[in-house]
């Protein structure tokens, strides 16, 4: 039980973190807390489905358009509807959201709400430990990895990264030092956006692309970057593996529970920040607010 | 004076001309209205936002077609065309939506009677609104027992419910453990396993809190273990850990029970991990012809029931009807396309009344014994404990248990068979097979992880 424990909690976990950076990332940076994000994830598995099921192109490169797409989408909808109001967080939150809502609908009307399945990069599955794990499941993992390694490179060894960081320090100063915060933010947006699109690519296959998949990831998301402190990316996987190993024990431990999974990690992360209300590796609150 | 005389009489012919044309006109609207077919409105509730929920519009869509074509429905010696009105009951997310979806048909709309309906406490709210507006509603989708105990508990009030398909949840509970014991006993014959060990796999629902007690009791009489009990969320998303933890339990069998969104999701993922455990029991997604291609043929050899299965005539009106709902609508009708018979089984009863009251119409409905395109349908009378539902059983509806193999539904029962004692001692089980019934099969991967551990 201990080798499933580990494995799936994991795995449930990977999947949670590849979609909580993007998020994380956008909010530590611009400060918005963008609720349409696991909407991109579900456009670009849409749009990975359409391109490679339906036009038949090849996988991989059906995988890179789709990540194009929803980072150039992501950039068009802050610059349009959120870069004039983000100083206002319940306007972004609301107009966020009724954004990922209006992509739930149009996709339902485009594509209805039969199931689709993407297919995944890598078909099969192997055995860690004696547990049963898929390919693709193990995809997930190593992309977490390689996200979190690379936006660590982008923040830290680019010039780009050093003015998304002056940016999340402090605007007006960025601003007055010759930084375009705007460019800045949009860009960031586009970057999250895109994040959630190879999110998409790697998670979708997983689950099936229905135009309602967005709702259950982002209550998971929001959960994972608030416990983890929000703006902390490191916060933000930590805290997405300790979530997705809260649900794997519910599962393991009390079975007849397994509906509860969610509520229950969701109980972890409020026990959690009422311990620490910043979160694991986030500052406190009246800091961050000043 | 010349001039004014002129334009006086100018004036005057136009004013005789419009008051002679609006005659005219109001005489040709009237004489439309009066010389057109009388229409009598029948509300369909239902839900098109998933893919199984439109068979139901589908299905009274087709017979509403046909029955107008037909002539339409004689109410009193006169010919009336079928009004077809839909309503978006958006059930599976808003119980809240679906009343008032009903009460928009009751009270705006008019309708002289509903078919519809899918979740049983969406169901439940419906029929109170029937009852109040004293409405005929021919339930078409749920299968919750608690509507059927309604009408036995308060007959005077609910009297106007029927239900003419899906079989009530006692029925369905029934047929899935029927399932599982022909899946049980082909474990037995190739694998050797003398107590099959099995894993509930049943979603947090109302109706799966009382499929779980009975098999708690049954499962052990049929010479099973069960080795534990996952009840995920109907709407999940990812069960891995769930099936994961079922093949940690030495599970050789997986019973499931799935009527929400989640289905699939159980298929697919127990077909890409080649989880070593038959899949059998309910999904209701699952039946739905699209599966195959959504889980990317992951659903292969799992079982599971419906009303209808690819090529197998239940009755002489089966296939005929099959064939041409396939080349309407593209796909293979599901159980909810019940809701075309609904349609015939209400014009034959306002044909025998002679009249769309309701109080006259419920004592017809009552007499019901009408051939199906899915089985013989006669209503349980006033006094039995699920008053006005379709009777389950040989000579009725029985549905179809299925298997999936290569993008088709095999029908794999009634196999000839009878029951298990406790499901049903009724003689006519043994038999009962339809043409085209195969044997269930193993999935392959199971049959070598089975046989490599022994």
């Amino acid at each position: 039980m201990i080798a499933n424990i580990l494995i799936n909690g994991l795995i449930t976990g990977g999947t949670f973190a590849i979609l909580a950076l993007g998020f994380s990332l956008v909010f530590g940076v611009a400060k918005i807390l963008n609720l349409a994000h696991t909407a991109f994830y579900m456009i670009a598995a849409f749009f990975i489905y359409t391109t490679s099921v339906n036009l038949g192109l090849p996988l991989a490169f059906s995988a890179v358009l789709a990540v194009l797409f929803t980072g150039l989408l992501g950039m068009v909808c802050y610059k349009v509807l959120l870069d004039r109001v983000k100083k206002h967080e319940t306007a972004v939150m609301i107009i966020s959201l009724a954004v990922g809502m209006l992509f739930q609908e149009l996709l339902l009307i485009i594509f209805s709400g039969a199931y689709r399945r993407v297919p995944p990069f890598i078909p099969g599955f192997t055995e860690l430990l004696g547990v049963r794990v898929s390919y693709q499941h193990l995809l997930a993992i190593v992309v977490s990895g390689f996200i979190l390694l690379g936006i660590w490179a982008l923040m830290s060894k680019t010039r780009l990264g050093k003015a998304v960081r002056a940016v999340a320090e402090d605007y007006e100063i960025a601003n007055v030092m010759g930084i375009n915060v705007s460019w800045i933010c949009t860009l960031t947006n586009g970057i999250s956006a895109g994040l959630a699109g190879v999110a998409g690519a790697v998670v979708a296959p997983l689950y099936m692309v229905q135009p309602y998949m967005w709702m259950h990831p982002l209550i998971m998301v929001l959960a994972a970057v608030v416990l983890g402190g929000l703006g902390s990316a490191k916060g933000s996987v930590i805290a997405a593996l300790i979530l997705g190993f809260a649900e794997t024990l519910v599962i393991f431990l009390v079975p007849g529970g397994s509906f509860l999974r969610g509520a229950i990690s969701l109980c972890v992360m409020v026990v959690v920040l009422m311990l620490r209300p910043e979160g694991l590796f986030g500052v406190v609150f009246e800091e961050e607010r000043l | 004076m010349r001039s004014g005389v002129n334009q006086s009489s100018r004036f005057n012919r136009w004013v005789l001309t419009v008051f002679g044309v609006s005659l005219v006109a109001v005489f040709l609207f009237s004489a439309a209205e009066v010389l057109a077919k009388p229409t009598v409105k029948f509300g369909v509730i239902t839900t098109t936002k998933y893919p199984i929920t439109t068979h139901q519009w589908w299905g009274a869509q087709m017979a509403a077609e046909e029955i107008n074509a037909a002539g339409g429905v004689n109410i009193g010696g006169v010919s009336h065309d079928i009004d077809l009105i839909k309503a978006e009951s958006n059930e599976l997310a808003s119980v809240t939506d679906a009343a008032n979806a009903m009460e928009k048909l009751l009270t705006v709309d008019k309708v002289a009677a509903v078919t519809g309906g899918l979740r049983g406490e969406a169901v439940l709210a419906m029929m109170e609104l029937m009852a109040d507006h004293k409405k005929i509603f021919i339930s078409s989708g749920s299968g919750s027992k608690e509507t059927s105990e309604k009408v036995a508990e308060n007959y005077d009030r609910y009297k106007y419910y029927f239900r003419n398909t899906y079989i009530n949840t006692v029925y369905m509970g029934k047929i899935q453990f029927a399932l599982l014991d022909i899946t049980a006993a082909k474990v037995r014959e190739v694998l050797g396993i003398k107590t099959p060990k099995v894993a509930l796999l049943i979603e947090q629902a109302m109706w799966g809190n009382v499929q779980i007690e009975v098999a708690k009791k049954l499962l052990p009489e049929m010479g099973l273990e069960i080795v534990g009990v996952w009840r995920p969320s109907p709407h999940t998303t990812d069960v891995t850990a769930e099936l994961t933890a079922i093949k940690s339990a030495g599970a050789h069998m997986i019973f499931t029970g799935m009527t929400g969104p989640g289905g699939p999701v159980v298929s697919g993922q127990w077909g890409q991990l080649q989880i070593p455990a038959t899949l059998s029991g309910y999904n209701a997604f699952g039946s739905w012809e699209g599966t195959w291609k959504a889980t990317g043929g992951m659903c292969a050899y799992e079982i599971t029931y419906d009303a209808y299965a690819h090529d197998v005539a239940i009755t002489p009106k089966t296939i005929p009807f099959m064939e041409k709902y396939i080349q309407k609508y593209g796909q293979k009708p599901l159980f909810v396309a019940g809701a075309y018979d609904a349609l015939y089984i209400w014009k034959e009863a306002v044909e025998r009344a002679g009249t769309i009251d309701a109080d006259k119409v419920v004592a017809e409905l009552e007499k019901t014994d009408y051939i199906a395109t899915y089985g013989r349908v006669v209503f349980h009378p006033q006094g039995h404990q699920f008053p006005h539902d379709v009777i389950w059983g040989p000579g009725y509806m029985t549905t179809v248990g299925f298997q999936w193999r290569d993008g088709k539904q095999i029908c794999v029962w009634p196999n000839g068979e009878a029951l298990f004692p406790a499901l049903s001692t009724d003689p006519g089980w043994k038999g009962l097979k339809y043409q085209g019934t195969q044997d269930v099969q193993l999935p392959p991967w199971m049959v070598e992880y089975w046989k490599s551990k022994k």
